[in-house]
């Protein structure tokens, strides 16, 4: 709070109330105001999502029809590598950490991020990070080609560009530790009096968990990479099979980090649809410290389940076994979530405002996501799938359809908070049901894709898989207009929007709802008063 | 309150190098899980010839041991069993020869690698000497023969009658480089 205060007074005065410091520089380079840098980190992700999009519009291109096209299969590699190396470091977890930024100090009361000079930090890390990533694609050789499993040996034997990926992998691993520690920090110590931690909004609790998972999984990814570059540079073995090491032992070490990491991406999910939900539905969160519980299950069984990637590298039937049994376990605890989601909407005085609908579509979708993850956790099946567009369409139901959409939900929701303006809800519902439609034009047909044998990154296939990716690329062609109208729409609302009311959505509970919208460029200096009708879950008894 | 912050960015920080240590700790906690937990052996070493010697050996049973030779696709060697299959008694010393060639025109340092299946034999296959224990140098167009010595362990389970040794071999680039520089820096002494 003193480190808090003093920059508050730094800044010029000048006559604006909110004490914001003036001139770009001061404003967003050396901020270190959770709610800018809660912006940055937003619109920083806004800006991966579209030339991660960019990459998979490359991609579906080429798929369009049998035969090679548009790229060559290197660079269709490529894409697929990098596409995801963006997506999910560039795009949905800086996403979340950006709403965590901005929602977890106004959610418990706190005047700011714990350690705010470090938060600053771990934002501007970011740039430099994908800067460095990105500028392979123009280096003679190209991107990793590897994919973004980056498995030896195949992904030591393109050029010098995996050490650029290698050291962009530290850079926004350290960044990702520092977001949250900071977190951790803020949940744990900064939380107004009388707020209980069983009295915190289920987003906070989502990411005090993830902030877990994430201190302890990063730096377990960082030694995988740091590996890979010893034995490509420096003539260790540890995956080099002539020198004693294990390829194998890779995909080990790289899913310890890696299946975690799923859950990184999915838990604020979870967080954020439990706000949604119940505002929309006028209910309390039916099963709140159920839904706690299940969060801590599934970040524990997330630890040992990693080896459900790797059925077919030949792990001995015990093995495959424990993984398999550890797998399915999971859908306990993620299928307590669904059933709480349901029954507090059950009987609830329901609208459907864009949010909501946005919460519904990852209610449904996701699931569809999660089943197909179940059929993949049967060992032999999974030999089948393993490799095959099931496994894609799979994660992008997840991840898609579930963490994208929780994210978009989480912007129309908290939008008019941050900016003080409701956005157009008939655009809002336009951008939600467009892209329920393309966005199972692109995903479903993968189902049957895998089914019938496709493999994945592969930029030629037989004529026999034609139409389904046809439609498949139908789908992403739609796909590719929706961040456009995002844009729009939040670009209207911020010039034109109406004027929002502090309460915003009728039936919010919650402390940032208690605050003016905009919210003023400091809150909770003084540690507000917990009343229990403010909060979502004021009643621990719920 | 900014003291207790700072105490916990110290915590954050040690859990985070912690679990840098451990990512490399499962460089051996895999080898140890593989052999304690799941039974298979990594450890391709030699077992103790005497030790070996001793094993009584199962005149009732015979166990079919089938070789296979590979070579990575980049490694210009051929190489093959010189017999695609053998019958021995558990506990009964045995010897098996390969072939390769190097059919390239550069000196090749190569290492193969030795894997058994089953992997729940692996246990009880043991290698009393092998051409894998070493890195195998083969000068452009050279050949050479190799032993293998094995003995399989009377106590494999009785459900296991055939055995696969197959062995890969893979070019040791830094060994070839070692070996190529200093060709060159004999070269001109010469």
């Amino acid at each position: 709070m003193a480190t808090h205060a003093a920059a508050g007074h730094h800044a010029d005065h000048h006559d604006d109330h909110d004490h914001k410091p003036q001139g770009f520089w001061d404003r967003w380079v050396f901020t270190t105001n959770h709610k800018d840098i809660g912006t940055l980190y937003l619109v920083f992700a806004f800006i991966m999502f579209c030339i991660g999009g960019a990459m998979s519009g490359v991609i579906r291109a080429e798929l369009m029809t049998p035969g090679l096209q548009f790229v060559d299969p290197g660079f269709f590699n490529q894409m697929t590598t990098v596409h995801a190396l963006v997506m999910i470091f560039g795009g949905v977890m800086p996403a979340f950490v950006g709403l965590a930024n901005w929602m977890i100090p106004l959610q418990i009361g706190a005047p700011d991020m714990a350690l705010p000079r470090m938060n600053n930090w771990s934002f501007w890390i970011m740039p430099f990070a994908f800067t460095v990533l990105l500028c392979t694609l123009f280096l003679p050789g190209g991107a990793p080609a590897g994919g973004w499993t980056l498995y030896p040996p195949l992904s030591l034997q393109g050029g010098s560009s995996v050490a650029f990926a290698i050291f962009a992998i530290h850079m926004m691993g350290i960044s990702s530790i520092m977001g949250a520690i900071n977190i951790i920090a803020t949940i744990l110590n900064m939380r107004a009096p009388g707020m209980d931690l069983l009295k915190m909004p289920l987003f906070v609790w989502t990411w005090l968990i993830t902030a877990f998972l994430l201190i302890a999984v990063m730096p377990v990814l960082a030694g995988a990479v740091t590996m890979l570059l010893t034995d490509k540079f420096f003539g260790t073995s540890f995956f080099n099979a002539a020198g004693g090491g294990d390829p194998v032992m890779f995909q080990h070490i790289f899913w310890f980090f890696g299946h975690p990491e799923v859950y990184i991406m999915i838990l604020p999910a979870f967080g954020v649809v439990s706000e949604i939900i119940p505002t929309f539905a006028r209910k309390p969160l039916f099963g709140y410290q159920a839904m706690v519980y299940a969060t801590a299950s599934i970040a524990f069984l997330s630890f040992i389940v990693w080896a459900h990637h790797m059925f077919t590298v030949g792990m001995p039937l015990g093995g495959e076994l424990f993984f398999m049994y550890a797998t399915m376990m999971i859908a306990v605890p993620t299928g307590v979530k669904v059933f709480n989601w349901v029954s507090t909407m059950w009987k609830g005085s329901m609208t459907f405002e864009t949010p909501m609908l946005w919460a519904i579509g990852f209610v449904i979708l996701f699931t569809i996501g999660g089943f197909s993850g179940l059929m993949l956790a049967i060992v032999p099946a999974d030999f089948q799938y393993h490799d095959t567009y099931f496994v894609v369409a799979h994660f992008h139901y997840v991840l898609v359809t579930g963490a994208l959409f929780s994210i978009i939900a989480a912007v129309y929701y908290w939008w008019p908070k941050w900016t003080g303006r409701m956005y157009s809800e008939k655009w809002g519902k336009f951008h939600f049901w467009w892209t329920i439609v393309f966005v199972n034009l692109l995903f479903f047909p993968q189902h049957f894709l895998g089914l019938a044998g496709m493999p994945r990154r592969i930029p030629d296939y037989n004529v026999a898989f034609a139409d389904w990716n046809l439609i498949s690329s139908i789908g992403a062609f739609g796909m590719l207009c929706t961040p456009v109208f995002m844009f729009l729409i939040l670009w209207h609302s911020k010039k034109h929007g109406a004027a929002a009311t502090q309460q915003v959505w009728e039936g919010a509970h919650g402390l940032e709802w208690t605050v003016p919208s905009p919210a003023p460029h400091h809150t909770f200096t003084e540690p507000p008063v917990i009343r229990a009708q403010d909060l979502a879950h004021g009643d621990p008894t719920h | 309150m900014s003291a207790v912050n700072r105490r916990w960015q110290k915590k954050g920080w040690l859990i985070a190098g912690g679990f840098f240590v451990f990512g490399f700790a499962l460089v051996p906690l895999y080898e140890i899980a593989c052999e304690h937990v799941l039974g298979i052996k990594l450890d391709q070493g030699a077992v103790d010839a005497e030790a070996a010697a001793a094993m009584a050996v199962d005149e009732s049973r015979l166990v079919t041991v089938q070789f296979l030779a590979n070579t990575k696709s980049k490694l210009p060697w051929v190489f093959s069993a010189e017999k695609v299959s053998m019958q021995v008694h558990p506990g009964q010393l045995t010897e098996a020869w390969f072939d390769a060639t190097n059919v390239s025109e550069r000196d090749i340092v190569g290492n193969a690698v030795p894997s058994v299946a089953p992997n729940s034999a692996s246990l009880y296959f043991n290698k009393t000497e092998c051409f894998c224990f070493t890195e195998q140098l083969l000068k452009a167009g050279e050949s050479k023969r190799m032993p293998v010595r094995f003995v399989v362990d009377p106590r494999l389970p009785k459900d296991i009658s055939t055995l696969t040794l197959a062995y890969t071999f893979l070019e040791n680039d830094v060994a070839t480089k070692k070996l190529a520089e200093s060709n060159q820096a004999a070269a001109p002494a010469s």
